[in-house]
């Protein structure tokens, strides 16, 4: 079997034992125009979690993502990979699909293991699987402008996945994309997650996509950026339309609101 | 049932007036299609007839304004003196047009690889490109010996820079999320710029390829026009000259007409290389239904 499609180690482990991916120490950050964008930030990650950092715009949530891919440096504290060479094993989703329109789909998702110098035909199954995995099999030779939004943001999701990562960040992915396919993708999201047992930290600024997604929800404050409060999430995967419209789900995402509330230092709306 | 009889009704009356307006539309793109090419040729048409009439109306003598049916009796007669300087001309635009993609690109990559090289050297890029080419050849055609040479160096002159523009703006132009995952998945410079820069920068370089090609045959005529000798290797525009010397206005014509062809010929080659390397996927090039 395929290394991408091999079944979670870890989701099965009970939760004391569960290996470390990461972690962030009292990391910091500063931009030179004097902006705290981050304060004290620490976070955990382990095998198999899906953690959301969920906040207004402008609390750090893309700074803290960019940190952890190496994109910039902390001002101060520390990002501490476990086990070593985990450091460049993950893959990244941003808001917009990012896709070279000068290539296909299929060229878009062989990206990563081209620039490690492996030539298409030596990957080409493995692209193909992914692809269908995000079931976008028919289009591989399809061009990105061919494509509806749903359909771009799949192909990003597949070029994350095609090296079977230990962990796979999103930012917003589907922030730009309408309610309905917004809810398929979520669905197919978590699919895709347990199918390869990936480790996600994802970024959004709705509740109800962190309440539906995620075992743990970070509550992020802006000014400077921080972590409030953490929300863990315990319903059972695998998720669907039963959580969707059950007491659980409403009850969670009632509770996250009023942490985002208290976060944002609003006051509850009348009749709450 | 009598919704139902309503429906059928509005279908079977709404259906036709479909048809009707869908080939309304077809008609009007067929029309289009034609009148794309019938049009501009009709009014060309329309231009030489006047022009010929003009010509007979007012008996203008031929040492003043030839005919068109002259001109062409020329370019036929004058053959054997016009093709070699075409053959000239085309060498040296063509020659320059060359130098000049790989004089712009390869700066281009220069500049954007290294930001010391661009501050270095963009300013003579500058220079070059804002002094009168026909103020500079003179001295060009002193300090280079070969004839060729120095129309070559003067075509070029003129033709890179609008590639070297182009081409430094667009290889500069990458998206920035995509130059994250660039770095994300630790690519090399050479594959950034091979993956990443050269696809981005080409519909820039392919703009700047259009002007360049109608500057280097502009180059190339006016830097013939400043080394004004003849003898062998001369090109169209040292012919023109010679004409007009000589008041042999009609071959002054015929070869002007080969001029404006080779302009037009280097407009659509151009234009078709842009069609044919953007048209999967670049904006300007995409055919929208
Ligand atoms: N490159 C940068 N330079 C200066 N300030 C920045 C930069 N990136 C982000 N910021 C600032 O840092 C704060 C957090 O930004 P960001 O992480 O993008 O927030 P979020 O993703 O939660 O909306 C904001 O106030 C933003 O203006
Ligand atoms: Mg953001």
């Amino acid at each position: 079997m395929n290394a991408a499609l091999r079944p979670s180690e870890h989701q099965t482990e009970p939760l004391g034992q569960r290996t470390k991916v990461l972690s962030l120490v009292d990391v910091d950050k500063s931009f030179s125009g004097g902006v705290v964008a981050l304060k004290r930030l620490n976070m955990t990650v382990h095998a198999g979690d899906f953690i959301s950092l969920l906040g207004p715009s402008g609390c750090g949530k893309s700074t803290a993502l960019r940190l952890i891919a190496g994109l910039m440096r902390p001002t101060a504290g520390r990002i501490v990979w476990e086990g070593g060479q985990g450091r460049d094993d993950f893959g990244v989703v941003f808001q917009e699909p990012t896709l070279m329109p000068w290539a296909t789909v299929g060229q878009n998702v062989w990206l990563p293991f081209r620039l490690r110098g492996q030539s298409y035909a030596s990957v080409k199954d493995r692209v193909e699987e992914t692809l269908s995995l995000v079931g976008l099999e028919r289009f591989a030779k399809s061009y990105p402008r061919e494509l509806s939004g749903g359909m771009k943001m799949r192909v990003s999701i597949a070029r994350a996945l095609v090296t079977a990562p230990r962990l796979i960040l999103m930012d917003e992915p589907f922030a730009a994309l309408d309610e309905i396919t917004r809810q398929k993708l979520n669905d197919d999201l978590l699919a895709l997650k347990s199918r390869m047992g990936s480790t996600v930290i994802f970024v959004t600024h709705s509740v109800f996509e962190s309440v539906f997604l995620s075992d743990r929800i970070l509550i992020m404050a802006p000014r400077p950026g921080r972590v409030l409060q953490e929300i863990t999430v315990d319903a059972p995967y695998p998720r669907g339309l039963d959580y969707r419209t059950s007491t659980d789900y409403a009850a969670k995402a009632r509770e996250t609101s009023e942490a985002l509330m208290t976060a944002m230092g609003g006051v509850l709306m009348e009749g709450e | 049932m009598m919704a139902a009889t309503d429906v059928r009704n509005m279908t079977k009356a709404d259906a036709p007036q479909l048809d009707a307006e869908e080939e309304r539309h077809a008609r009007a793109k067929r029309i289009e299609g034609v009148a794309k090419w019938l049009l501009p040729a009709v009014v060309l048409a329309l231009a030489i007839f006047g022009w010929d009439r003009i010509v007979v109306i007012n008996a203008i003598p031929r040492y003043i304004l030839p005919g068109p049916g002259l001109v062409v009796q020329t370019l036929i007669q004058d053959w054997p003196i016009l093709y070699p300087a075409l053959l000239v001309t085309l060498k040296i635009t063509f020659m320059a047009l060359g130098v000049a993609v790989l004089g712009g690109v390869g700066l281009s990559v220069l500049f954007t690889q290294s930001r010391f090289a661009e501050m270095c050297f963009f300013p003579f890029a500058v220079i070059l490109q804002v002094t009168p080419i026909v103020s500079v050849a003179p001295l060009i055609f002193i300090y280079v010996s070969s004839k060729l040479a120095a129309l070559l160096l003067c075509a070029w002159i003129v033709a890179f820079f609008p590639i070297l523009a182009n081409t430094t703006l667009g290889l500069k132009s990458t998206d920035h999320n995509l130059r994250d995952l660039m770095t994300i998945y630790k690519a090399s410079r050479w594959q950034r710029l091979r993956f990443l820069q050269a696809p981005s920068a080409l519909p820039y370089f392919l703009g700047g390829l259009r002007i360049a090609g109608g500057l280097a045959l502009i180059g190339s005529v006016v830097a013939e026009y400043v080394a004004g000798t003849g003898g062998v290797g001369s090109g169209l525009a040292f012919r023109i000259l010679e004409a007009g010397y000589r008041l042999n206005i009609p071959r002054m014509y015929a070869a002007l007409l080969l001029i404006a062809a080779t302009g037009v010929v280097i407009f659509m080659v151009t234009t078709t290389l842009n069609h044919l390397l953007l048209r999967k996927w670049h904006e300007s090039a995409v055919k929208r239904e």
